[in-house]
Protein backbone atom coordinates (compact mmCIF):
# COMPACT_ATOMS: atom_id res chain seq x y z
CA UNK A 1 0.00 0.00 0.00
CA UNK A 2 1.71 3.94 -0.66
CA UNK A 3 -0.27 6.77 0.35
CA UNK A 4 -0.99 9.18 -2.05
CA UNK A 5 -0.76 12.87 -1.51
CA UNK A 6 -2.97 14.82 -3.89
CA UNK A 7 -1.27 18.36 -4.39
CA UNK A 8 -3.00 21.79 -4.64
CA UNK A 9 -2.69 23.02 -7.89
CA UNK A 10 -3.13 26.29 -9.79
CA UNK A 11 -6.55 27.08 -11.42
CA UNK A 12 -5.55 28.22 -14.78
CA UNK A 13 -1.76 26.43 -15.00
CA UNK A 14 -2.32 22.98 -13.27
CA UNK A 15 1.08 23.88 -11.75
CA UNK A 16 1.24 22.44 -8.09
CA UNK A 17 1.45 24.54 -5.62
CA UNK A 18 4.02 24.53 -2.84
CA UNK A 19 3.33 23.81 0.61
CA UNK A 20 4.05 27.44 1.09
CA UNK A 21 2.41 29.06 -1.72
CA UNK A 22 -0.20 30.88 0.93
CA UNK A 23 3.20 32.61 2.38
CA UNK A 24 4.46 33.79 -1.30
CA UNK A 25 1.22 35.00 -1.88
CA UNK A 26 1.15 37.02 1.41
CA UNK A 27 4.24 38.48 0.38
CA UNK A 28 3.52 40.12 -2.63
CA UNK A 29 5.19 37.29 -4.75
CA UNK A 30 5.40 37.36 -8.60
CA UNK A 31 5.07 33.49 -9.11
CA UNK A 32 5.91 32.18 -12.52
CA UNK A 33 5.74 28.38 -13.65
CA UNK A 34 8.48 26.07 -13.36
CA UNK A 35 8.73 22.56 -13.85
CA UNK A 36 5.53 21.93 -13.34
CA UNK A 37 5.09 23.82 -9.91
CA UNK A 38 4.04 27.51 -9.33
CA UNK A 39 7.45 29.04 -7.74
CA UNK A 40 8.09 32.31 -6.46
CA UNK A 41 10.37 34.31 -9.22
CA UNK A 42 10.77 37.32 -6.72
CA UNK A 43 9.15 39.27 -3.85
CA UNK A 44 10.65 43.12 -3.67
CA UNK A 45 13.59 42.97 -6.00
CA UNK A 46 15.84 40.40 -8.19
CA UNK A 47 18.81 42.45 -6.91
CA UNK A 48 18.04 42.84 -3.15
CA UNK A 49 17.62 39.79 -2.83
CA UNK A 50 20.89 38.55 -4.83
CA UNK A 51 22.50 41.03 -2.31
CA UNK A 52 20.93 40.21 0.80
CA UNK A 53 22.31 36.27 -0.24
CA UNK A 54 26.05 37.82 -0.49
CA UNK A 55 26.00 40.04 2.53
CA UNK A 56 23.23 38.92 5.25
CA UNK A 57 21.13 35.98 4.38
CA UNK A 58 18.01 34.42 2.27
CA UNK A 59 14.98 32.24 2.52
CA UNK A 60 14.27 30.48 -0.56
CA UNK A 61 11.43 27.57 -1.22
CA UNK A 62 12.76 24.69 -2.95
CA UNK A 63 9.81 22.33 -2.40
CA UNK A 64 9.96 21.63 -6.20
CA UNK A 65 12.78 19.65 -5.68
CA UNK A 66 12.60 16.06 -5.90
CA UNK A 67 12.78 13.80 -2.69
CA UNK A 68 13.49 9.77 -3.51
CA UNK A 69 14.33 7.74 -0.88
CA UNK A 70 16.28 4.52 -1.24
CA UNK A 71 15.64 2.18 1.73
CA UNK A 72 16.73 -1.45 2.10
CA UNK A 73 19.69 -3.83 2.76
CA UNK A 74 20.74 -3.50 -1.16
CA UNK A 75 20.19 0.86 -1.07
CA UNK A 76 23.90 1.09 -1.32
CA UNK A 77 25.06 -1.13 -3.75
CA UNK A 78 21.83 -0.48 -5.98
CA UNK A 79 22.67 3.16 -6.02
CA UNK A 80 26.76 2.40 -6.83
CA UNK A 81 24.62 0.31 -9.90
CA UNK A 82 22.48 3.34 -11.11
CA UNK A 83 24.39 6.53 -10.07
CA UNK A 84 28.16 7.20 -11.40
CA UNK A 85 29.60 8.07 -8.12
CA UNK A 86 30.62 5.96 -5.34
CA UNK A 87 27.32 6.45 -2.78
CA UNK A 88 27.97 3.44 -0.72
CA UNK A 89 31.12 4.86 0.58
CA UNK A 90 29.25 7.97 2.38
CA UNK A 91 29.25 7.49 5.64
CA UNK A 92 26.12 7.99 7.21
CA UNK A 93 24.98 11.90 7.64
CA UNK A 94 27.35 13.06 4.38
CA UNK A 95 26.17 14.14 1.39
CA UNK A 96 27.71 13.80 -2.22
CA UNK A 97 27.31 15.74 -5.34
CA UNK A 98 26.62 13.12 -8.16
CA UNK A 99 24.50 12.52 -11.36
CA UNK A 100 22.71 9.59 -12.98
CA UNK A 101 23.32 9.06 -16.07
CA UNK A 102 22.42 7.02 -19.73
CA UNK A 103 24.37 4.40 -21.05
CA UNK A 104 26.35 6.63 -23.55
CA UNK A 105 26.91 8.88 -20.36
CA UNK A 106 24.62 11.34 -21.52
CA UNK A 107 23.43 13.27 -18.68
CA UNK A 108 19.75 12.75 -16.81
CA UNK A 109 20.35 14.81 -14.13
CA UNK A 110 22.79 15.98 -11.35
CA UNK A 111 21.52 15.45 -8.17
CA UNK A 112 22.48 15.40 -4.25
CA UNK A 113 22.23 11.92 -2.29
CA UNK A 114 22.40 12.30 1.47
CA UNK A 115 22.66 8.50 3.45
CA UNK A 116 20.96 9.34 6.49
CA UNK A 117 21.41 5.41 8.12
CA UNK A 118 23.07 2.49 7.32
CA UNK A 119 20.32 1.44 4.50
CA UNK A 120 18.55 4.78 3.80
CA UNK A 121 19.54 6.80 1.12
CA UNK A 122 18.03 10.13 0.11
CA UNK A 123 17.92 11.19 -3.39
CA UNK A 124 17.35 14.76 -4.00
CA UNK A 125 16.39 15.44 -8.38
CA UNK A 126 15.45 18.70 -9.95
CA UNK A 127 11.94 19.33 -9.94
CA UNK A 128 12.29 19.13 -13.87
CA UNK A 129 13.64 15.41 -13.73
CA UNK A 130 11.74 13.81 -10.85
CA UNK A 131 9.76 11.17 -13.14
CA UNK A 132 12.86 10.39 -15.18
CA UNK A 133 15.49 9.95 -12.17
CA UNK A 134 12.62 7.85 -10.43
CA UNK A 135 11.77 5.60 -13.26
CA UNK A 136 15.10 5.23 -14.32
CA UNK A 137 16.27 4.10 -10.47
CA UNK A 138 13.17 1.93 -10.29
CA UNK A 139 14.28 0.17 -13.06
CA UNK A 140 18.15 -0.26 -11.83
CA UNK A 141 17.34 -1.02 -8.37
CA UNK A 142 15.35 -3.69 -9.36
CA UNK A 143 17.62 -6.13 -9.03
CA UNK A 144 18.62 -5.11 -5.47
CA UNK A 145 17.23 -5.73 -2.30
CA UNK A 146 16.20 -1.62 -1.84
CA UNK A 147 12.58 -0.14 -2.17
CA UNK A 148 12.84 3.68 -3.87
CA UNK A 149 9.75 5.94 -2.63
CA UNK A 150 8.94 9.33 -3.81
CA UNK A 151 8.56 11.65 -1.09
CA UNK A 152 8.72 15.19 -3.34
CA UNK A 153 4.90 16.43 -2.21
CA UNK A 154 5.28 15.39 1.41
CA UNK A 155 8.38 16.79 1.78
CA UNK A 156 8.79 20.69 2.13
CA UNK A 157 12.96 22.37 1.11
CA UNK A 158 13.54 25.51 2.80
CA UNK A 159 16.81 27.21 2.34
CA UNK A 160 19.06 29.67 4.08
CA UNK A 161 22.05 31.12 2.79
CA UNK A 162 24.44 33.59 3.03
CA UNK A 163 26.86 34.36 5.89
CA UNK A 164 24.75 34.91 8.21
CA UNK A 165 22.66 31.49 7.60
CA UNK A 166 24.33 29.75 10.56
CA UNK A 167 23.42 32.41 13.29
CA UNK A 168 19.71 31.81 12.30
CA UNK A 169 19.29 28.40 11.63
CA UNK A 170 21.62 27.71 14.68
CA UNK A 171 19.25 30.27 16.68
CA UNK A 172 15.91 28.46 16.31
CA UNK A 173 17.46 25.10 16.84
CA UNK A 174 16.61 23.36 20.07
CA UNK A 175 19.19 23.63 21.99
CA UNK A 176 19.91 20.24 22.09
CA UNK A 177 20.50 20.01 18.37
CA UNK A 178 22.25 23.45 18.16
CA UNK A 179 26.00 21.86 18.78
CA UNK A 180 25.59 19.57 15.79
CA UNK A 181 24.04 21.92 13.76
CA UNK A 182 26.70 24.46 14.28
CA UNK A 183 28.84 22.14 13.33
CA UNK A 184 27.59 19.94 10.23
CA UNK A 185 30.00 20.64 7.94
CA UNK A 186 29.67 21.19 4.43
CA UNK A 187 28.30 18.27 2.16
CA UNK A 188 26.52 16.53 5.48
CA UNK A 189 23.29 16.46 6.93
CA UNK A 190 22.11 16.16 10.63
CA UNK A 191 18.44 15.86 12.05
CA UNK A 192 17.16 18.42 14.14
CA UNK A 193 14.81 19.69 15.54
CA UNK A 194 14.40 23.66 14.73
CA UNK A 195 11.51 26.17 14.96
CA UNK A 196 9.84 22.96 17.10
CA UNK A 197 9.88 21.04 13.46
CA UNK A 198 11.60 17.61 12.76
CA UNK A 199 14.14 18.60 9.86
CA UNK A 200 17.31 17.12 8.48
CA UNK A 201 19.43 20.04 8.22
CA UNK A 202 21.77 19.97 5.30
CA UNK A 203 24.92 22.33 4.91
CA UNK A 204 24.07 22.52 1.37
CA UNK A 205 23.50 25.56 -1.53
CA UNK A 206 23.19 26.94 -4.72
CA UNK A 207 24.65 29.85 -4.28
CA UNK A 208 28.11 29.73 -3.26
CA UNK A 209 27.60 31.23 0.55
CA UNK A 210 27.58 29.40 3.56
CA UNK A 211 24.19 28.22 4.13
CA UNK A 212 22.01 25.14 4.94
CA UNK A 213 18.97 23.31 3.18
CA UNK A 214 16.17 21.94 5.54
CA UNK A 215 14.03 19.05 4.70
CA UNK A 216 10.98 18.84 6.61
CA UNK A 217 7.36 17.51 6.08
CA UNK A 218 5.11 20.02 4.31
CA UNK A 219 2.27 20.37 6.86
CA UNK A 220 5.40 22.14 8.91
CA UNK A 221 6.97 24.42 6.43
CA UNK A 222 4.74 27.55 6.51
CA UNK A 223 5.16 27.86 10.45
CA UNK A 224 9.15 26.90 10.16
CA UNK A 225 9.31 29.80 7.08
CA UNK A 226 7.56 32.20 9.05
CA UNK A 227 9.71 31.73 12.25
CA UNK A 228 13.30 31.84 10.12
CA UNK A 229 11.54 34.69 8.48
CA UNK A 230 10.91 36.44 12.25
CA UNK A 231 14.49 35.44 13.44
CA UNK A 232 16.59 36.40 10.63
CA UNK A 233 14.78 39.90 9.37
CA UNK A 234 16.81 41.09 12.51
CA UNK A 235 19.76 40.21 10.31
CA UNK A 236 19.28 40.76 7.10
CA UNK A 237 17.56 37.71 5.91
CA UNK A 238 14.87 38.16 3.01
CA UNK A 239 12.63 35.81 1.03
CA UNK A 240 14.77 35.39 -2.41
CA UNK A 241 13.28 33.85 -5.58
CA UNK A 242 14.37 32.27 -8.54
CA UNK A 243 15.22 34.65 -10.54
CA UNK A 244 18.17 35.50 -7.43
CA UNK A 245 18.73 31.68 -7.12
CA UNK A 246 19.79 32.00 -10.99
CA UNK A 247 22.25 35.14 -10.77
CA UNK A 248 23.90 33.72 -7.44
CA UNK A 249 24.53 30.45 -8.67
CA UNK A 250 25.74 31.76 -12.08
CA UNK A 251 28.16 33.78 -10.27
CA UNK A 252 29.24 30.62 -8.27
CA UNK A 253 29.61 28.67 -11.41
CA UNK A 254 26.77 25.92 -10.50
CA UNK A 255 25.83 23.75 -13.68
CA UNK A 256 21.85 24.01 -14.10
CA UNK A 257 20.46 20.89 -15.93
CA UNK A 258 18.79 22.03 -18.68
CA UNK A 259 21.99 24.87 -19.36
CA UNK A 260 25.10 23.25 -18.87
CA UNK A 261 23.89 19.96 -18.61
CA UNK A 262 22.02 17.52 -20.69
CA UNK A 263 21.11 13.88 -22.17
CA UNK A 264 23.80 15.51 -25.01
CA UNK A 265 26.41 16.19 -22.39
CA UNK A 266 28.69 13.81 -20.72
CA UNK A 267 30.04 14.74 -16.66
CA UNK A 268 33.70 15.26 -18.09
CA UNK A 269 32.52 17.60 -20.72
CA UNK A 270 31.21 19.97 -17.66
CA UNK A 271 34.18 19.80 -16.49
CA UNK A 272 32.73 17.62 -13.74
CA UNK A 273 34.55 14.32 -14.40
CA UNK A 274 36.14 13.78 -10.76
CA UNK A 275 31.87 12.79 -9.68
CA UNK A 276 32.91 9.73 -11.92
CA UNK A 277 34.31 7.22 -9.86
CA UNK A 278 35.30 4.38 -12.41
CA UNK A 279 37.19 2.85 -10.01
CA UNK A 280 34.25 2.19 -8.13
CA UNK A 281 34.42 -1.90 -6.93
CA UNK A 282 32.72 -4.94 -6.33
CA UNK A 283 32.83 -6.23 -3.16
CA UNK A 284 35.08 -9.57 -4.89
CA UNK A 285 37.26 -6.51 -6.18
CA UNK A 286 36.17 -6.39 -9.73
CA UNK A 287 35.36 -3.18 -11.64
CA UNK A 288 31.88 -2.33 -10.64
CA UNK A 289 29.70 -1.91 -14.18
CA UNK A 290 27.41 1.00 -13.20
CA UNK A 291 25.05 2.43 -15.94
CA UNK A 292 26.94 4.25 -18.32
CA UNK A 293 30.48 3.39 -17.21
CA UNK A 294 31.62 1.81 -20.57
CA UNK A 295 31.35 4.78 -22.67
CA UNK A 296 32.37 7.23 -19.37
CA UNK A 297 35.42 4.89 -19.54
CA UNK A 298 36.40 5.50 -22.56
CA UNK A 299 35.44 9.40 -22.68
CA UNK A 300 37.40 9.75 -19.11
CA UNK A 301 41.34 10.17 -21.12
CA UNK A 302 39.91 10.81 -24.57
CA UNK A 303 39.97 15.12 -25.50
CA UNK A 304 36.71 16.38 -25.65
CA UNK A 305 35.09 18.31 -28.43
CA UNK A 306 34.04 21.14 -26.24
CA UNK A 307 35.32 22.20 -22.66
CA UNK A 308 32.94 24.33 -19.96
CA UNK A 309 34.67 27.61 -19.25
CA UNK A 310 34.14 31.27 -17.92
CA UNK A 311 33.39 34.26 -20.10
CA UNK A 312 32.98 37.52 -18.68
CA UNK A 313 32.60 40.67 -21.03
CA UNK A 314 34.03 44.45 -20.65
CA UNK A 315 30.81 45.86 -21.87
CA UNK A 316 27.19 45.84 -20.37
CA UNK A 317 25.31 43.68 -22.25
CA UNK A 318 25.08 40.39 -21.61
CA UNK A 319 24.88 36.75 -23.55
CA UNK A 320 22.61 34.60 -22.76
CA UNK A 321 21.44 30.99 -23.46
CA UNK A 322 22.29 29.61 -27.00
CA UNK A 323 24.12 32.59 -28.46
CA UNK A 324 27.33 32.02 -30.43
CA UNK A 325 30.30 32.23 -29.27
CA UNK A 326 33.17 33.53 -31.94
CA UNK A 327 36.75 33.69 -32.33
CA UNK A 328 36.62 38.01 -32.31
CA UNK A 329 34.24 39.85 -33.36
CA UNK A 330 35.89 40.61 -36.41
CA UNK A 331 33.51 40.14 -39.69
CA UNK A 332 35.59 36.97 -40.50
CA UNK A 333 35.02 35.28 -37.37
CA UNK A 334 34.39 31.71 -36.93
CA UNK A 335 31.53 30.12 -34.26
CA UNK A 336 33.64 28.39 -31.30
CA UNK A 337 30.89 27.47 -29.06
CA UNK A 338 27.61 28.30 -27.21
CA UNK A 339 26.30 30.54 -24.70
CA UNK A 340 24.80 27.94 -22.14
CA UNK A 341 23.86 30.70 -19.53
CA UNK A 342 24.58 34.17 -19.10
CA UNK A 343 23.84 37.14 -17.15
CA UNK A 344 24.66 40.78 -15.91
CA UNK A 345 26.77 39.77 -12.46
CA UNK A 346 25.18 41.67 -10.03
CA UNK A 347 28.06 41.39 -7.63
CA UNK A 348 30.77 42.29 -10.06
CA UNK A 349 28.97 44.55 -12.32
CA UNK A 350 30.32 42.96 -15.69
CA UNK A 351 28.12 41.10 -17.87
CA UNK A 352 29.21 36.70 -17.30
CA UNK A 353 28.41 33.77 -19.05
CA UNK A 354 29.06 30.09 -19.10
CA UNK A 355 29.66 28.74 -22.70
CA UNK A 356 30.80 25.27 -24.53
CA UNK A 357 33.83 25.86 -26.63
CA UNK A 358 36.33 24.28 -28.74
CA UNK A 359 39.40 23.39 -26.73
CA UNK A 360 41.71 25.49 -28.67
CA UNK A 361 40.30 28.95 -27.58
CA UNK A 362 39.34 27.03 -24.10
CA UNK A 363 42.30 28.60 -21.92
CA UNK A 364 42.13 31.32 -19.23
CA UNK A 365 42.90 34.50 -20.72
CA UNK A 366 41.81 33.75 -24.63
CA UNK A 367 40.17 37.22 -26.09
CA UNK A 368 36.35 35.97 -28.15
CA UNK A 369 33.20 37.80 -28.63
CA UNK A 370 29.64 36.39 -28.69
CA UNK A 371 26.92 36.97 -30.93
CA UNK A 372 24.46 39.32 -28.55
CA UNK A 373 21.33 39.98 -30.72
CA UNK A 374 23.61 40.75 -33.76
CA UNK A 375 25.82 42.55 -32.41
CA UNK A 376 29.52 41.23 -31.33
CA UNK A 377 30.51 42.06 -27.73
CA UNK A 378 34.35 41.24 -26.49
CA UNK A 379 34.91 38.69 -23.85
CA UNK A 380 37.48 36.86 -22.14
CA UNK A 381 37.92 33.39 -20.70
CA UNK A 382 38.06 33.14 -17.38
CA UNK A 383 38.41 30.63 -14.34
CA UNK A 384 34.98 29.12 -12.56
CA UNK A 385 33.81 30.07 -10.27
CA UNK A 386 33.14 33.97 -10.99
CA UNK A 387 32.36 34.50 -7.50
CA UNK A 388 34.12 33.00 -4.79
CA UNK A 389 32.95 33.83 -0.87
CA UNK A 390 35.64 35.78 1.03
CA UNK B 1 -5.41 48.07 -14.79
CA UNK B 2 -4.56 50.68 -12.67
CA UNK B 3 -0.92 50.22 -13.58
CA UNK B 4 -2.26 51.95 -16.98
CA UNK B 5 -2.64 55.62 -17.42
CA UNK B 6 -5.36 56.32 -19.46
CA UNK B 7 -3.89 59.04 -20.63
CA UNK B 8 -1.33 57.54 -22.75
CA UNK B 9 -1.22 55.19 -25.52
CA UNK B 10 0.93 51.98 -25.68
CA UNK B 11 2.00 49.37 -28.06
CA UNK B 12 1.93 45.41 -28.67
CA UNK B 13 5.44 45.03 -26.99
CA UNK B 14 4.65 47.64 -23.72
CA UNK B 15 5.81 50.82 -24.95
CA UNK B 16 3.90 53.76 -23.92
CA UNK B 17 3.93 57.05 -25.41
CA UNK B 18 2.13 60.80 -24.55
CA UNK B 19 0.35 63.47 -26.97
CA UNK B 20 3.10 65.99 -26.18
CA UNK B 21 5.31 67.88 -28.62
CA UNK B 22 7.93 65.92 -28.48
CA UNK B 23 6.28 62.97 -27.43
CA UNK B 24 8.00 61.08 -24.29
CA UNK B 25 8.15 57.22 -24.97
CA UNK B 26 8.84 54.66 -21.55
CA UNK B 27 7.71 51.19 -21.22
CA UNK B 28 4.96 50.08 -19.07
CA UNK B 29 5.09 49.06 -15.68
CA UNK B 30 3.56 46.06 -16.51
CA UNK B 31 7.37 45.15 -19.09
CA UNK B 32 9.29 46.44 -16.13
CA UNK B 33 7.73 44.72 -13.70
CA UNK B 34 8.38 41.34 -15.84
CA UNK B 35 11.49 41.84 -16.48
CA UNK B 36 12.84 42.85 -12.72
CA UNK B 37 15.60 44.43 -11.98
CA UNK B 38 16.26 46.75 -15.05
CA UNK B 39 20.28 47.04 -14.91
CA UNK B 40 21.23 48.28 -17.99
CA UNK B 41 19.11 50.31 -21.00
CA UNK B 42 20.38 51.05 -24.20
CA UNK B 43 18.82 53.93 -25.99
CA UNK B 44 18.64 55.54 -29.66
CA UNK B 45 21.18 58.44 -30.00
CA UNK B 46 19.75 61.86 -30.16
CA UNK B 47 18.93 62.83 -33.42
CA UNK B 48 18.62 59.89 -35.19
CA UNK B 49 15.89 58.59 -37.35
CA UNK B 50 13.92 56.01 -36.39
CA UNK B 51 10.73 54.07 -37.84
CA UNK B 52 7.70 52.96 -35.95
CA UNK B 53 7.94 49.26 -35.09
CA UNK B 54 11.59 49.31 -35.54
CA UNK B 55 13.98 48.33 -32.46
CA UNK B 56 15.54 51.50 -31.24
CA UNK B 57 17.06 50.09 -28.18
CA UNK B 58 17.30 47.19 -25.55
CA UNK B 59 16.08 46.80 -21.56
CA UNK B 60 18.20 44.29 -20.02
CA UNK B 61 17.48 42.95 -16.01
CA UNK B 62 19.44 40.07 -14.13
CA UNK B 63 16.97 37.55 -15.49
CA UNK B 64 16.19 38.46 -19.32
CA UNK B 65 16.21 41.52 -21.42
CA UNK B 66 13.79 43.37 -24.04
CA UNK B 67 14.28 44.92 -27.18
CA UNK B 68 12.75 48.73 -27.37
CA UNK B 69 10.25 49.20 -30.53
CA UNK B 70 9.53 52.83 -31.07
CA UNK B 71 5.62 53.24 -31.32
CA UNK B 72 6.29 55.94 -33.94
CA UNK B 73 8.16 57.59 -36.85
CA UNK B 74 10.35 60.49 -36.36
CA UNK B 75 13.48 62.45 -34.71
CA UNK B 76 15.13 61.33 -31.41
CA UNK B 77 15.48 64.64 -29.73
CA UNK B 78 16.46 64.07 -26.41
CA UNK B 79 17.19 60.67 -23.92
CA UNK B 80 16.64 60.15 -20.19
CA UNK B 81 20.46 59.84 -19.27
CA UNK B 82 19.65 59.52 -15.74
CA UNK B 83 17.48 56.98 -16.54
CA UNK B 84 20.66 55.12 -17.98
CA UNK B 85 22.94 56.01 -15.35
CA UNK B 86 20.80 54.85 -13.00
CA UNK B 87 17.96 52.14 -14.69
CA UNK B 88 16.18 51.34 -11.45
CA UNK B 89 14.25 54.72 -11.61
CA UNK B 90 12.28 52.21 -14.88
CA UNK B 91 11.16 50.00 -11.98
CA UNK B 92 10.33 52.64 -9.93
CA UNK B 93 8.84 55.03 -12.03
CA UNK B 94 7.93 53.46 -15.17
CA UNK B 95 5.64 56.20 -16.42
CA UNK B 96 7.67 59.37 -14.63
CA UNK B 97 11.19 60.15 -14.27
CA UNK B 98 11.76 56.56 -15.75
CA UNK B 99 10.73 58.08 -19.29
CA UNK B 100 13.49 56.60 -21.85
CA UNK B 101 13.31 59.34 -24.69
CA UNK B 102 11.45 62.19 -26.61
CA UNK B 103 10.65 62.06 -30.27
CA UNK B 104 9.70 64.62 -32.72
CA UNK B 105 6.91 62.63 -34.60
CA UNK B 106 6.66 62.25 -38.02
CA UNK B 107 4.29 59.19 -38.20
CA UNK B 108 2.66 56.75 -35.92
CA UNK B 109 2.45 52.51 -36.00
CA UNK B 110 -0.22 50.93 -34.80
CA UNK B 111 -1.08 52.40 -30.99
CA UNK B 112 -3.67 51.03 -28.61
CA UNK B 113 -5.39 52.56 -26.27
CA UNK B 114 -5.04 51.72 -22.04
CA UNK B 115 -8.52 49.70 -22.20
CA UNK B 116 -7.01 47.54 -25.27
CA UNK B 117 -3.86 47.50 -23.88
CA UNK B 118 -4.73 46.15 -20.36
CA UNK B 119 -6.62 43.61 -22.08
CA UNK B 120 -3.33 42.32 -23.71
CA UNK B 121 -1.44 41.49 -20.41
CA UNK B 122 -4.65 40.72 -18.87
CA UNK B 123 -4.58 36.56 -18.10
Amino acid sequence: MTETTTPATDDATGAVLSPLHAEHVALGATMTPFAGWMMPLRYAGDLAEHQAVRTAAGLFDLSHMGELHVDGPGAGAGLDHALVGNISGLAVGRARYTMIVQEDGGILDDLIVYRLADEAYLVVANASNVAVVSGALAERLAPFDASLTDRSLETALIAVQGPRSAEIVVGLTDPAHADAVRDVRYYAGVPATVGGVEALVARTGYTGEDGFELFVPAAAAPGLWRDLRAAGAPLGLVPAGLSARDSLRLEAGMPLYGNELDTTTAPHDAGLGRVVRLDKTTADGEPLPFVGRAALASRAHATPSRVLVGLVGSGRRAARHGYEVLTSAADDAVVVGRVTSGAPSPTLGTPIAMAYVTPEVSAEGTELAVDVRGRREPVRVVALPFYRRP
Amino acid sequence: MSDVPTTLQYTAEHEWIDGAEPATVGITKNAADALGDIVYLELPTVGSEIAAGAVVGEVESTKSVSELFSPVSGTVVEVNQAAVDEPSVVNADPYGAGWLFKVDVTGTGPLLSADEYAATITD
